[in-house]
């Protein structure tokens, strides 16, 4: 499977699994809305251009933004952590794209803790900016501070788990090949 | 001016990063004030028809609730028929009870409540079927059961506070009063225990024209079912020769193998009309006796 086809569809499966099955399920708590679709951005491949890389991120959220009638909302927050994912990987495996053995991050390819680290940062920014446009509208300063630390906690839950359950089946590439 | 192009090439990304932003806020700020997203027509067209197909399957893990909401409903709007109710002739001086009239003089004569089947047989010859409601909720023997779709169940034959046994159409005992749409002649429905799809249709007289398919009612001269409730349609014709009456075979309105929710007809006046038809039977009967 190309790469290209394998996140058309990864895609597709991460805005389902966001809109029928998290955002259906009961609300925990109103705190606390479990997110794993930007996991999408996180993942895509370590060669994909900053300019493409942003403009899959902005897609990304404006269609779950459509589906849950929030034009702009997450677009807005997945254009951000599109934006600052290379500076991440950059300072965490400083490395040159070419010189990476596997195509995406994972922990595989980056180790566990800078992996924890990437994603830790991402999630608090996607939250964070997110959380931060909707308490322009409404809500207090306390109420906006313990729903993003709520909402993180939830969505890194969430993506170790699906990182242990499902390990992603990657090519080991040299550059020797 | 070249410095400014190189400028704009060298922070390209962050350029892009930046218009984003501004569309995406763009979007949110306009959403808001406005309550029209951008290009919403266009995505709702998508996401509503990926939305039709999710719902396709989510509604049924909502059937049974939703079932129940329109058996009320349905309940609620059969309290409300006009042959529930009579007009009383106004020359006449009335007196006035307890029970419900509406403005224009009409009196209650029927009322629905809803009831769940908990338990039901078809393959016996004596089918009784139980309810989830009883004497605590007002149920009493003698009282009709209807189906959902307004279909003749049978009669309430014994209750307990909470629950009713309900004697089936499918039990070799019952009869019910019943009459043909078309003419208005009526009969006696009754089942001979065989084919739990079929019931009979007896006494109806020679001279009355029935065809194949005609609708079969419950009749205006039954102390226990309100008038115009289907009882089933005609399949068969038969004539029975030791009475000169026709034998019509009929199937059955309501599918006795599937019941789930089902409707409690009380009628108000039954206990006044029974006692009247009792006190005429025994006046007769005891006039008859004495000497001339």
């Amino acid at each position: 499977m190309s790469d290209f086809v394998r996140n058309i569809l990864r895609f597709a499966v991460f805005i389902f699994l966001q809109v029928y099955v998290l955002n259906k399920v009961p609300h925990l708590h109103r705190y606390i809305t479990p997110y794993i679709y930007y996991l999408f951005i996180l993942w895509l491949p370590f060669s994909i251009s900053r300019q493409w890389l942003l403009v899959v991120g902005f897609l990304t959220g404006l269609v779950l933004d459509y589906f849950t009638m929030t034009p702009g909302l997450h677009a807005a927050a997945c254009a951000l952590i599109a934006y600052v994912r290379p500076f991440m990987i950059n300072l965490l495996t400083p490395k040159d794209t070419s010189e990476f053995n596997y195509r995406e991050p994972s922990p595989k390819a980056m180790q566990w803790t800078p992996y924890a680290v990437y994603v830790l940062v991402l999630t608090l920014l996607h939250h964070g900016y997110m959380v931060f446009l909707e308490w322009l509208n409404f809500g207090s300063f306390l109420g906006f501070i313990i729903k993003v630390v709520a909402t993180t906690g939830i969505s890194l839950l969430l993506i170790f788990t699906a990182e242990l359950l499902f390990p992603r089946k990657m090519k080991f590439r040299t550059n020797t090949a | 001016m070249r410095n400014v192009f190189l400028f704009i090439r060298r922070y390209i990304t962050f350029f892009t990063f930046l218009f984003l932003q501004a569309v995406a806020l763009w979007f949110l700020f306009s959403y808001n004030r406005f309550h029209r997203a951008k290009f919403l027509g266009l995505a709702n067209e998508v996401t509503g028809r990926i939305n039709t197909q999710y719902n396709k399957v989510e509604d049924y893990f909502s059937l049974k609730d939703e079932n129940k909401r329109v058996h009320r409903l349905n309940d609620s709007l059969l309290n409300l028929l006009r042959t529930n109710f009579l007009k009383r002739d106004t020359t006449v001086t009335m007196v006035k009870d307890s029970l419900p009239y509406d403005t224009a003089g009409h009196y209650r004569r029927y009322i629905f409540r809803p009831a769940t089947v908990v338990y039901n047989t078809v393959n016996s010859q004596k089918n009784f079927i139980q309810l989830n409601r009883g004497a605590a909720h007002g149920i009493r023997d003698n009282m009709a059961v209807i189906n959902s779709d307004g279909s003749v169940v049978g009669v309430v034959v014994n209750v307990s506070p909470n629950f009713s046994q309900v004697m089936s159409l499918l039990h070799v005992q019952n009869s019910v009063s019943a009459s043909l749409k078309k003419s208005g002649d009526f009969g006696t429905a009754e089942w001979d225990g065989k084919d739990p799809g079929y019931i009979w249709l007896k006494r109806i007289p020679k001279t009355v024209q029935v065809a194949k398919g005609d609708t079969v009612l419950t009749s205006p001269v039954s102390f226990n079912f309100p008038p115009g409730f289907m009882v089933g349609t005609v399949t068969d014709i038969q004539l029975d020769n030791t009475t000169g009456m026709y034998l019509l075979k009929l199937k059955t309105s309501a599918n006795f193998f599937n019941l789930q929710q089902v409707h409690v007809v009380e009628n108000v006046e039954r206990d006044e009309q029974i006692r009247l038809f009792e006190e005429t039977r025994k006046k007769i009967d005891e006039a008859k006796k004495k000497p001339n």
